[in-house]
């Protein structure tokens, strides 16, 4: 009788344990974070959510990689349908306004944000009349330049023109790396990738002025036409492979593989390629950045970056204040930076201890870093004034259209301008 | 069952399970034993519904659950689609976007000479329109003549019939995508099929960079994706055809291409009509095989219809819905008719039968 009474007792007990265990532990608030990768910044990024999951129990980040099309195509609708995420890693940051969750409110220290960040960047998130929004940061600060297979110059006996010349202009670099692919049989010479933010910077340093003094957008002008012609001419002699321009339809594509395959001597992107680079190259050829060329407008490349932000329609604002807190602390940017190889767009970060034994890489980005005080006020302007939106994809599409001879470049000229205006038309701008 | 050609009719009375077939005559079957339980629990939940509502309108009750799913699905859209069509801006939802009229149809038709896509405002559009007329004449016109030559081969008492029928139709049964991918890494610059031609002493061939051979290569390979489809209908439609008919031409001395121009081919044609305008609407609604095979390019050379829409609305920077939804209403305008051509063409063949 008394073994029986134990066992219901203690039978009791463990039912009431087990109710208590159901209604105390509360499962963690699921946050996600749509993310694309350009080398191992994804895995840097889930080592450092680790640690914070294991400090805040009540939080568990799950991290959605798509590819970087999808960031650009898809992820605007999701957001704009109410289907977003909770936060995202993107670089088309005016495609979203409207939609950010506002962190001023939430997060712990908004004076720290605000003293961390460039106030242009912050405020490249907000929309018109908008002063005091605090939707993200920029977790990344880019620059476009061009990679050079220095290998392929060294074997073609070929001296690396900014060796020796402070200005080398875009005409002067093709004509070295066409001489370096034809000596060393490389397939092609030169490329650049299918961006309309990529032949930004070229077109600013040949002379074009996008942005008048009245508010107005005009794509015609000398620099304009001239870097176009360039382009076409890469692929009118052969110099590019076709692939990247012409046999992409209507997306963005990159021209690195052929760079990384030592199938090109010359090759047009920007800092995120770093990383790649130091991991995909390896010891087989030696590769530099080299300024960007100089022209009549001057020697820029593109500002750009990505951003990591936070939506609206988030259910957990507060979790998602705190997880945005830990991401965008000084220490875990820094780190974030050195491991990913990437220029931080935090002011505060001081020198950084690139993680790479990789000499070619930490040289790359002293570069990068270099090109930073030559990039234009229209260069600027283009990327954050919020009207980027309307005038890259034009130029991209226009131009491969006279590359694959729909057009001719006065008719794409006409077409882009058109486009543009249709563009901010439609937006309301 | 309680329902017969719009008839009530005896409902059963039986327990559950155990209607219909009687084990006397029947060995008792787990299947039908429980196809007749469901049955019976369906006729004990439409029978107060039926006398309820009486006999006639119960079929009302069958159709509504395929048309809540239509509606919903279907002409929902539909309506949603003309709401932007008639509307601008780049707000998602309707009720946010300004009324602008015809507006975006009149862009699309903004032209100075309809046959020159340059003179066109929305140039792409028309580009698109052109792309789409030229795959649709050559692509359907190859289809069907492939179609009804494999047809006519497997037709024929040929050694491992149905081995080469099972082939034929194997494609079909892939994804458009898959099948795209395929390709276009046999196709590609640095595909297997470059690489053959190079390993055997040639220079690598631009397949897929060159507008002539990307158009050819998109016709060749939807032929090859769906022919399958349409050989199977054509074969359905040759065996149909009475073989004392043959037989009689035979003792008349008739030849073979005698008899397919006099015999085959006139009592085929009913089949072949349709065969030819199902062909039509899936050409003019490609889009699914393009967009992995050449994403719409070199430039715009393989830019369809739908594909046209697709940019316009959901890749371009400035998601212009109300275009993209304005291109759609005229492209179903164009499925519309061909539609009703089908139907036509369908019901002029069921009377002369």
């Amino acid at each position: 009788m008394k073994k029986s009474h134990l066992l219901l007792g203690l039978i009791v007990i463990l039912m009431l344990a087990a109710t208590s265990i159901t209604v105390f532990a509360q499962d963690p608030v699921e946050l996600r974070i749509t993310w694309y990768n350009d080398s191992n910044e994804g895995e840097v990024l889930r080592d450092l959510l680790d640690r914070f999951e294991a400090e805040n129990p009540d939080i568990r980040v799950v991290v959605d990689t798509i590819p970087y099309d999808a960031i650009l195509n898809q992820l605007p609708v999701d957001v704009q349908a109410g289907e977003g995420p909770d936060m995202a890693r993107v670089t088309d940051q005016a495609a979203y306004r409207g939609f950010y969750l506002d962190l001023r409110p939430l997060v712990a220290d908004a004076a720290y944000w605000d003293e961390s960040f460039p106030a242009a960047a912050l405020a490249a998130l907000r929309e018109e009349g908008d002063e005091s929004g605090l939707y993200g940061f920029p977790n990344q600060f880019t620059v476009s330049a061009p990679y050079i297979n220095r290998t392929l110059f060294e074997q073609a006996g070929i001296e690396v023109p900014s060796d020796s010349m402070d200005a080398v202009s875009w005409e002067e670099w093709t004509e070295a790396a066409a001489s370096v692919a034809q000596a060393t049989g490389t397939p092609y010479a030169i490329t650049m990738d299918r961006s309309g933010h990529r032949f930004a910077g070229p077109m600013f340093s040949q002379g074009a002025t996008l942005f008048n003094e009245d508010g107005t957008l005009t794509i015609d002008s000398e620099g304009f036409r001239s870097m176009a012609q360039i382009l076409v001419d890469w692929h009118t002699r052969g110099l590019t492979p076709v692939e990247v321009w012409v046999g992409s339809g209507g997306t963005y594509s990159a021209g690195a593989d052929f760079f990384i395959n030592g199938q090109v001597v010359m090759y047009m992107s920007g800092s995120w390629q770093v990383g790649r680079f130091a991991n995909d190259i390896g010891d087989a050829f030696d590769w530099a950045v080299v300024p960007n060329p100089t022209g009549p407008g001057g020697s820029t490349g593109m500002p750009g970056g990505t951003f990591m932000v936070a939506f609206g329609d988030t259910e957990h604002p507060a979790e998602v204040a705190r997880v945005m807190d830990y991401l965008a602390s000084a220490d875990v940017l820094r780190e974030f930076s050195e491991r990913s190889l990437f220029i931080p767009a935090h002011l505060g970060l001081g020198e950084l201890n690139f993680a790479t034994e990789n000499a070619l890489a930490e040289a790359a980005l002293v570069t990068f870093a270099s090109e930073v005080p030559k990039l234009t006020d229209q260069a600027y302007q283009l990327q954050y004034g919020g009207q980027g939106f309307a005038i890259n994809n034009p130029i991209r599409d226009r131009l491969t259209q006279v590359i694959a001879g729909e057009l001719s470049l006065d008719d794409a000229v006409a077409r882009i301008q058109q486009d543009i205006d249709d563009a901010l038309a439609t937006a309301g701008q | 069952m309680f329902y017969s050609r719009g008839c009530p009719v005896s409902r059963t009375t039986a327990p559950l399970g155990t209607s219909i077939s009687s084990p006397a005559t029947r060995p008792p079957n787990l299947i039908q034993f429980l196809f007749n339980g469901f049955v019976d629990v369906i006729d004990r939940l439409m029978a107060p519904l039926q006398n309820r509502l009486g006999v006639q309108r119960m079929a009302y009750i069958f159709v509504l659950p395929n048309l809540l799913i239509f509606g919903i699905f279907i002409i929902l859209p539909m309506i949603l689609n003309l709401s932007y069509a008639f509307t601008g801006s780049t707000e998602l939802f309707p009720a946010d976007r300004p009324f602008i009229g015809g507006d975006n149809f009149a862009r699309l038709f903004e032209c100075t000479n309809f046959l020159d896509p340059n003179t066109c405002r929305e140039d792409v559009y028309w580009r698109a329109i052109y792309n789409s007329t030229a795959f649709v004449i050559v692509q359907v016109a190859f289809m069907v003549i492939m179609a009804l030559i494999s047809a006519l081969a497997l037709n024929r008492k040929i050694i491992l019939r149905a081995f080469f029928r099972s082939v034929f139709f194997y494609p079909v049964l892939l994804s458009p995508v898959v099948v795209a991918l395929i390709w276009k890494w046999i196709l590609q610059q640095d595909g297997l099929l470059n690489a053959v031609i190079v390993s055997l002493g040639g220079t690598r061939v631009p397949f897929l960079l060159s507008a002539d051979w990307a158009r050819l290569w998109v016709i060749l390979i939807s032929v090859w994706a769906q022919m399958g489809f349409f050989t199977l209908i054509l074969l359905a439609g040759l065996q149909a055809i009475p073989s004392e008919l043959y037989e009689a031409a035979s003792i008349d001395g008739a030849s073979p291409w005698a008899s397919f121009w006099k015999i085959t081919l006139p009592l085929l044609t009913p089949t072949m009509t349709v065969v030819l305008v199902l062909a039509l609407i899936r050409a003019v609604q490609v889009f699914d095989q393009v967009v992995p095979f050449t994403n719409g390019g070199p430039g715009t050379a393989t830019t369809y219809m739908v594909q046209y829409i697709y940019n316009t609305g959901f890749t371009n920077q400035t998601r212009e819905y109300g275009l993209a939804a304005a291109a759609s209403v005229l492209m179903a305008l164009i499925l519309f008719t061909l539609t009703i051509v089908q139907l036509r063409v369908t019901r002029a063949g069921q009377n002369e039968a």
